[in-house]
This record gives structure tokens, sequence and C-alpha cells, in this order.
């Protein structure tokens, strides 16, 4: 019916990568920002802590008769207690000569005044975080420098660390995850609106193409606009081309209409039988032209119709009956009787346009063969499945034929000198395939032809 | 009977008219839709021939303003429609029935009495000649006071006759009126029903005179 | 000063090449298997149920057990840590400073609490407060001194009969009495004057609490000032002479602490040892078990940073002269 759009990637898939490409990106920079700024800050804290020691220690030296004390305060380094029993090193120099503590710390000869000066270092095989600061005594005569050293390892920093990254990592994994949910949703939800737009396209008839005035998101207006006026187009130049269709067959026909009344009432005064011949040849090639543009026009419009099958309840029983009225002036005309049979009321879920022309065309089949004063009989019946049959008293299929009888423009061998297209039975078939039907061609005992067109 | 054929082209209206006088009607030609209101409100016809497309508008407006003015001169709409989209719609606004051009003159015909036949209240047009009363509408033939009923292709027939008195027809030409152009006809199909015709009016004083190489001739015996 | 240290300790050293322990024995000494040399502070005998319980889950390994003071076992460990494979010692500060300066081997999933062990290296098993022990003779008739104050009473109430009969530990020689003092400075101003009053009385100056206790039982002196509670009881036993009091103003407790010497050729059967310390119970006994914080009436010497302060050459310095001029009064 409708081909299937070449579709390149997914709107969704794109819209949720790209939001999940955001959010794992966003939630990596959390990660890190989250991490460094906790790092510095727990550096910020054992770097105080540490300072905080040395200038108390400072804090205790003096000089006495010359001589310089060192009275370190116990709970200098007793604010140096972590965790994870951080070792500690430290120095004191006088004058830049190690005057007590750990060799493995160097002055640094830094500044002056209490001012901490920072550095990161190796001792014995730890890493360290090491803080100096000195002090300039002044005593009777003397003038000392004291710098005291103080290193720290980093192990409760680095457990800090350690924990601190994985409350950011999971900071970042939940950012993420709540994120990815976020935007699983918002896509639905975005998508949900294609959809919506989708089902109601989709639910329309197909002889609907009013434009849409549902409600749509703004940034889906000018989809729908375009739709609109694509549909608009659409309407226009169908009801055209159905214009043109109509002024065209009502240009040819006319004329045609013109020939044959004029060969038609010609005949009737001509007296020779080559020029009576002549005309009678003229009115049969009109009949048969107009007879097969009218029915490859019919098939076209069937074609159309059983694509897009619109099903409404009909009564198949008032539908024959009022076909039945309309062919009786034709039937009459051959001496021919049509009688319809079988259930009073036939209520059917089907297109009665499809169904009329198929019925009509069967019934057109055996009026074009029945011998004249012979009977039609039409029969509707509701059994397991509604049925319409056409019976004549013509002279029956060809036994050898009748399965390929169906195939279009093809014509039974007998039917050499009637007028037809070959049409008839085709379209019988594809309306009966259109409402999941059948068309059975059976020849009855006696004489005859039965169609049966089951639905 | 008395018609009036709605349809711009003068061709096929010539046509058209010529014919259906030849078969003995009374034909009134409107070409635009005012000239066919113009008839409408002057005269009364039996039946009306209207066409769809007409340069002042479409037939079915007038089919509406004709059936919405209570008048119920039937009408018989003549379209160059495609079969199926077409006769529903005309149908519906209150057309007696269609015809597809180009249509076969007899099929017309056919399609006329047919729909005359349904409003027989209306059209009462009997012919009474040589002891016969004649209704070509409902098919119905009185001779000496017995009513009978006349098959459609005998009622034509005898109507070829009744229509022209003392005319000869060659036994093609009333084939050629008789039958459609793609029927099968044998040569002694027309003599069938000559003959059936001749007994029916065994009683009457119309008789049926064969000439013997030109045709046959209607004669009135008293 | 540096050069000093090092000189001093080179001497120790020296010392330690003649093998003079205050005991060394070896137990299961028939055992094929690895040697376990363990120095200690602890008396052999209050220690031999623990190494015998350790030996009959470990029936290859001999453990060689040599008794030293905390101070000479400090010097011992530094000058030739290969010589031993786990260190015993009631000298928290010296023992942390060990670890500090990188003399243990971290070991790894420790049974025991987190204040109970300082950076994996050091545990504790023991919970020991420091003591005043009096011969019940010397005070017949007279209050027992309940703390410390009430002992500077009584001393100073009879003078004549306390002079040349108070005993302590002589600090310069005692890491565990060095440590009992500077945290007993630390708690109270009452120490000081203490010291004075027991300093204006001949204070007799020991090196160990053993011989403290000695003297006590033996009725040379009667009064032994900050003596190791442990020993004490152990000996209190079927001695009804000796009465320990735990002073109730405040209570100096020390841990008695292990470590795994860095480097050492058993690390497997060392850490067992020391896991085998800390798990022990009741084989400790008459060792007094850890208890658990929240239960501890008086405050234990934490195992922190801290107790290097007092090991600072320049305060140590500082705090044994103001002991001395406390203490040794001419």
């Amino acid at each position: 019916m409708s081909a299937s759009p070449a579709v390149s990637g997914s709107l969704r898939n794109r819209l949720v990568l790209t939001l999940i490409g955001g959010a794992a990106i966003l939630a990596l920079l959390l990660f890190f920002t989250v991490r460094s700024y906790a790092a510095r800050v727990a550096q910020q804290g054992q770097d105080n802590i540490l300072g905080a020691s040395v200038t108390s220690i400072l804090d205790a030296v003096a000089l006495r008769d010359g001589e310089l004390e060192v009275d370190i305060p116990y709970a200098a380094f007793s604010m140096l207690s972590t965790p994870s029993d951080d070792r500690v090193f430290y120095a004191i120099f006088q004058d830049g000569e190690l005057l007590s503590g750990y060799d493995d710390l160097s002055a640094t000869n830094g500044r002056p005044n209490g001012e901490w000066v920072f550095q990161s270092g190796e001792v014995r095989g730890e890493t360290i975080r090491q803080v100096s600061a000195s002090r300039t005594l002044v005593g009777l005569g003397t003038r000392t420098e004291v710098e005291v050293a103080l290193g720290q390892t980093q192990d409760a920093l680095a457990e800090t660390l350690r924990q601190i990254s994985r409350n950011a990592a999971y900071l970042g994994i939940g950012f993420f995850t709540l994120v990815a949910g976020l935007s699983f949703w918002a896509t639905s939800a975005t998508i949900g609106q294609l959809n919506k737009l989708t089902t109601s396209v989709t639910r329309r008839g197909p002889q609907d193409l009013s434009p849409f005035r549902k409600p749509v998101p703004r940034e889906m207006a000018p989809l729908v606009s375009s739709l609109n006026s694509l549909m608009g187009r659409l309407d226009q130049s169908l009801s055209q081309s159905e214009d043109f269709i109509a002024e065209a067959a009502h240009r040819v026909r006319t004329p045609l209409a013109t020939v044959r009344s004029y060969a038609d009432a010609t005949l009737q005064r001509v007296e020779k039988e080559e020029n009576r011949e002549a005309l009678r040849s003229m009115v049969r090639a009109i009949d048969e032209s107009s007879r097969a543009a009218g029915q490859l026009l019919d098939h076209a419009m069937i074609t159309f119709r059983a694509d897009h099958l619109e099903r409404e309840e009909i009564d198949l029983v008032a539908l024959v009956r009022d076909l039945v009225q309309r062919l009786t002036p034709i039937a009459e005309m051959k001496d021919l009787s049509l009688t319809l049979v079988g259930d009073p009321v036939v209520i059917y879920s089907g297109d009665p346009i499809l169904i009329q022309n198929a019925v009509r065309n069967m019934v057109d089949n055996a009026l074009k063969y029945a011998p004249a004063e012979s009977v039609v009989e039409i029969e509707v019946s509701q059994g397991t499945q509604a049925q319409i049959s056409v019976r004549d008293q013509g002279p029956g299929f060809p036994p050898s034929e009748i399965d390929t009888l169906t195939r279009r423009f093809e014509r039974g061998k007998n039917a050499a000198g009637t007028i037809g297209s070959g049409l008839g039975l085709t379209i019988v078939q594809d309306v009966a395939k259109a409402h999941g039907g059948d068309l059975i061609l059976t020849n009855r005992k006696g004489k005859g032809a039965c169609v049966t067109l089951s639905l | 009977m008395k018609f009036l054929l709605v349809e711009d082209n003068m061709d096929l209206a010539n046509a058209i008219g010529s014919r259906m006088r030849l078969d003995g009607h009374v034909v009134d030609h409107a070409a635009t839709l005012d000239d066919a209101t113009a008839f409408v409100e002057a005269e009364e016809y039996d039946l009306i021939l209207l066409d769809i497309m007409l340069p002042d508008g479409d037939g079915r407006d007038f089919l509406k303003r004709h059936r919405a003015s209570h008048l119920d001169t039937p009408v018989i709409v003549l379209t160059a429609r495609s079969q199926v989209s077409d006769r529903i719609g005309s149908l519906d606004l209150g057309a007696d029935d269609y015809v597809t051009k180009p249509f076969d003159h007899a099929e017309l015909e056919a399609r006329c009495r047919a729909v005359l036949r349904r409003k027989s209240g209306i059209a009462k047009s009997t012919i009474e000649i040589g002891g016969i009363v004649f209704d070509p509408v409902a098919g119905h033939l009185i001779v000496g006071g017995e009513t009978l009923s006349l098959r459609n292709r005998e009622l034509r027939l005898l109507e070829f006759f009744i229509n022209a008195p003392g005319q000869v027809f060659s036994k093609q030409k009333l084939a050629d009126r008789l039958f459609s152009y793609d029927d099968d006809v044998s040569d002694n199909a027309i003599e069938v029903y000559v003959a059936r015709l001749r007994k029916h009016l065994e009683r009457s004083e119309l008789k049926i005179t064969t000439l013997r190489g030109l045709g046959y001739r209607l004669d009135h015996v008293s | 000063m540096r050069y000093l240290v090092a000189l001093i300790v080179t001497l120790l050293a020296s010392a330690c090449m003649a093998e003079e322990w205050e005991d060394q024995r070896v137990f299961n000494a028939a055992a094929d298997g690895p040697r376990l040399r363990i120095i200690s502070s602890t008396d052999t005998a209050l220690f031999a149920p623990l190494i015998e319980g350790f030996l009959t889950q470990n029936p290859d390994v001999s453990v060689e057990y040599l008794v030293t003071g905390t101070a000479d076992l400090n010097a011992r460990v530094r000058s030739a840590p290969e010589a031993f494979d786990v260190v015993i010692s009631s000298a928290m500060d010296l023992q942390l400073k060990l670890a500090n300066d990188g003399f243990a081997m971290p070991l790894e999933n420790m049974p025991g609490s987190d204040w109970a062990q300082w950076h994996d290296s050091l545990f504790a098993f023991t919970q020991e407060p420091a003591a005043i022990v009096i011969n019940r003779a010397a005070f017949a008739g007279y209050p027992v001194p309940q703390t410390r104050q009430e002992l500077i009473e009584a001393l100073r109430a009879r003078p004549e009969a306390f002079r040349g009969k108070v005993g302590t530990y002589d600090i310069r020689q005692s890491g565990l009495g060095y440590l009992f003092a500077t945290q007993d400075a630390r708690a109270s101003e009452t120490f000081w004057r203490l010291m004075e009053v027991m300093g204006g009385l001949d204070l007799r100056l020991y090196c160990c609490s053993g011989d403290m206790i000695d003297d006590l039982t033996s009725g040379s002196i009667a009064v032994a000032y900050n003596v190791l509670g442990s020993y004490a009881t152990a000996r209190v036993e079927g001695k009804e002479a000796l009465e320990v009091i735990l002073p109730s103003d405040f209570q100096t407790t020390m841990m008695r602490t292990a470590m795994v010497v860095k480097n050492t050729q058993y690390p497997a059967v060392a850490e067992a040892f020391v896991r085998h310390l800390i798990v022990a119970g009741p084989e400790l006994a008459p060792l007094p078990l850890l208890t658990s914080q929240q239960e501890q009436e008086t405050a234990v010497i934490t195992l922190e940073p801290a107790l290097l302060t007092y090991l600072d050459t320049l305060k140590r310095r500082k705090f044994l002269t103001a002991w001395e001029d406390a203490v040794i009064q001419k």
C-alpha cells in the first residue's frame, strides 16, 4: 500500500544519546570538580593543623641566659593525631644548625616571622607534607634565628581523598542516573507528541484530507502546518483531477452519444443494406469503446477503494433490490426477467459502492449470456458468510476455463460477439478480495452459470 | 408523449430529438438551465431528460429546485460521468433514473417506459385504434374486451406499427430496432414476433400484411 | 648534642655486644623451625605463659626471650634492629618513636581496637596503672594515703620515719619511669611537689620495678611511687606486708605494646605472635587485659604522636633538669 520510508537513525536514540552523553560529561566534570575541590580543602585542613602546630612550637621557644630553650607543647604533636596515625617528623634548627629532632628534614632558611612555608617531599620512603616557620629571638647581646620544620605523612589525607572520591563518584553516578532517567522520560514525552500526531494521521479515513486542528507543541507546528498545506494541495489536486476526469469524460462521451444517436436515427431511414451494416458497425464500436472506458475507470476506482476499504453497515438485500430495479428495463428489452430471492434482510459491513459495482457486473454478465425470455435469479443469503449469487439459464462457463476466467482481460471463448471488455469478473474478484471474500464460478446442473460473491 | 430535453450540445440534442420524434413523441429542447426552468413553468411534460453539465450550472441544482417546488415530473439524467460515483448522487437528489452517454436509444426508451410505468398515476396515455386499446406504458392491449399482457418486444413491435400505420418496415429495420446491436439475431426472429402479434390482433380490425421481398405493414381492415 | 646522643647510643650498643641481659631464655629450643627473637622489658616469669601458649599452637617454632630495661631496649633496637623480630616494651613513648622512625613493620587486618594500635605497626595488649605501693608496717596506726596529696602530707608529717625509705624510678635510666613522670607532670603540679618532698627525704632511685618491690618487701623502703601495678600485684599475693594503692586523684595508665621489627626474617611468625598477644586473654594474667575505653575510669596514655614531645632532646634535658633539681637536693 504505502512504501516504508528510508530510515536513517532514530530521533529518540539521538536525543537519548545526546542527553546521556551530556549527563555523562557533566557527571565526570562534577566528579573531578568535587574531588579536586575537596582535595584542596582537605590539604588546606592538614596544612592549617601543621601550621598551628609549628606556630605553637615556635611560641614555646625562649632564650634563657643566652641559651635556647624549646619547650614543645604536648598539644603541638597531639593535634597531629589522625585516624590513620600518620607519622610525624620534626626538626628544630638554630641559625641553620639542627638542634633537635629528625635530621631527615632540612632547614629552608625561608621567610622569617612565623610565616608558614609549605612543601611536599619525601622522608624515609614516605611522602610527607612539610611546613617550616622561623622566628628571630633577640636576647642580651645575642640574636638568633630558630626554625621549626614539621612534616607529616599523608595517609589520613589519602584515606579522606579516597572517601571523597568515592562519595564524589556516588554523587556523579547518582547525578548521571537521575539525568539519564530524566532524559529517557523527556525523550519519551517528546516522542510521545510525535506518536500522537502519527496516530491521529493514521486513524484518519482515506478520504479525510482536512487540516489538523488539534493543538501540538510549538516545535511541531511547522511540521503540522506543512503537513496541512501538503494535504491541502493534495485535496485540491485530487478534486482538480476528479473535475478533470469528469470534464474529459463529458467531452468525449457527449460527441460519442451524438454520433450514436445519429447513427441510430439514420439506421431507421437508410434502406441500402451496405449502409445499414456500416452504421451498425459504427454503433457497435462506439458501444464497445465507451463500455471499455467505463469499466477501466470503474476498475481503477475499485482498486483505489479496495486499498482504502471503508466499511459501513449496509443491507445487502436493499442494495441488490435497487440494482435489480435499475437493471429491469435492460432485462425487459431482451424479454428477460430478474427475480430477487433469499433472506429478507442481510446486514453486512462493507463498501456499498464496491459491492454494488460487483453485483452490477455479475448481473450484466448474466443478462449478456441469458437466452431470451428466460429468468435471471439473484439470491442474497446469510449463511456462515453473506452471499450474493446470480444464476442464469445461458450456456454456462466452459469447464476448462472456469479457473482462468477471473483473470483480467480474459474472456470466455463462448463470448464471441458479445460486447464486454473482460473486466467484469475481474472487478467482482477484486471486490471480493478487498472484503476478504471470494468469487466462486460454477455451472448449474441443468443449464446455466452461477456466479457467487461470497463476502 | 411530451418530453423536455435539457442538453447544451446541439448536435446531440438534435440527434436525440429526431430519434424520439421518429417514435412519435413531442420533444422540446432547452440548451440552458434558465431555458429549462422557463419551459417547465410554461408547459407540462411527461418526462424530463436532463444533462448534468450545462453552461450555466449543474443539472443537479436544477433537479434539486425542481423537486423542492413539488413538481413530480419524472426526470432521467443523462450523464457523462464515470459510472459509479455520479449515479448515487443524482439518484439521491431525486432523479428517477439515469443513462450514461453514449446510450442505446432502445435503452433510453425502456427506461422512460419503466419510469413512466412506476408513475402510472400521471401518464395515462392509451391509444385506441382499429378496435383495440393499447397502453404502451403499461404494456396492455385490450382486444375484444380481453386484456392481453404483451412482452416487451411484442409491445415495441406493435408500437412501431401503430406509430406509422401504412408504412412498410423491412425485416432488417425491425430487427435493428428490436434487438441490441450485439444480440445474435437469427433470420426468422422477426417472423416469430410478427406471428405472435398477428395472433394477438386476430379479433381486431388491425392486420399485419406481409409484402414479399419488402417487409411488413399494418393495415386497418374494416 | 647530636653527636653526644650518637655517642651514648654507640656506647650502649657496645654494652649490648657483651650480651648483658637481665634475663635470657629460649623456649622450645628443640624445635627446628624458625627461632623468634623477642626483646622485651617484661619479666620472663610474667610472660612465660603467653609464649608457651603461642608455642603450643606453633610447635615448630622456638622463641628466644630477651629481657632488658626499657631504655636499654630502645637503644639496642635502634642500633641493631636486625637482631630482633618482636619488640615488647612498657615504655609507650619510646615504642611509638621506634614505630614513627620506621623500625616497625606495618601489619594488615590485625584484631583489636583502633585506639589500641598506632599506624598499624604498634599494638597494645595490656593496660597497667602506675601505683603507690606501701609497706603496711610503716603506716601502722596511721591512715593509708589514697591520693598524692595525702601521701605528701603523710611524708611531711613523719619525715624521720620516711627518710631514706621512699623509692621511685630513676627516670634518667628507666624509660617507663620517664614516661610515668612526664605524664604525671602533665596531669598535675602535685607531681613536682611530691618529688620535692620525696627529694627532701633522701629519695632512693631504682632502675626497675622489680628491685623496688624487693626492697619494699624486705622493709628497706616503706613507700614506692609509680611502681607498675601488675608487678606489685604479682608479688602482693601471699605477701600481706604490701598494699597497692591506685591513687584516687588521678591514675597514669600505660599500655604494654608490641611491634614486629621491619625486615624481620620471619614476618609471618612474628605477626602471628603479636596477633596471639592481642587475642591472648586469660593467658596474660597477671598482666591486666585491655578494657574498652568506655569502661575505663581513668585516662590511658594515648598512642599518639604527642608521645614524641618529651623525647625531644631539648625538652628531655629541660625535664630532667627540673626533676633533678627537685629530687637531688644537696
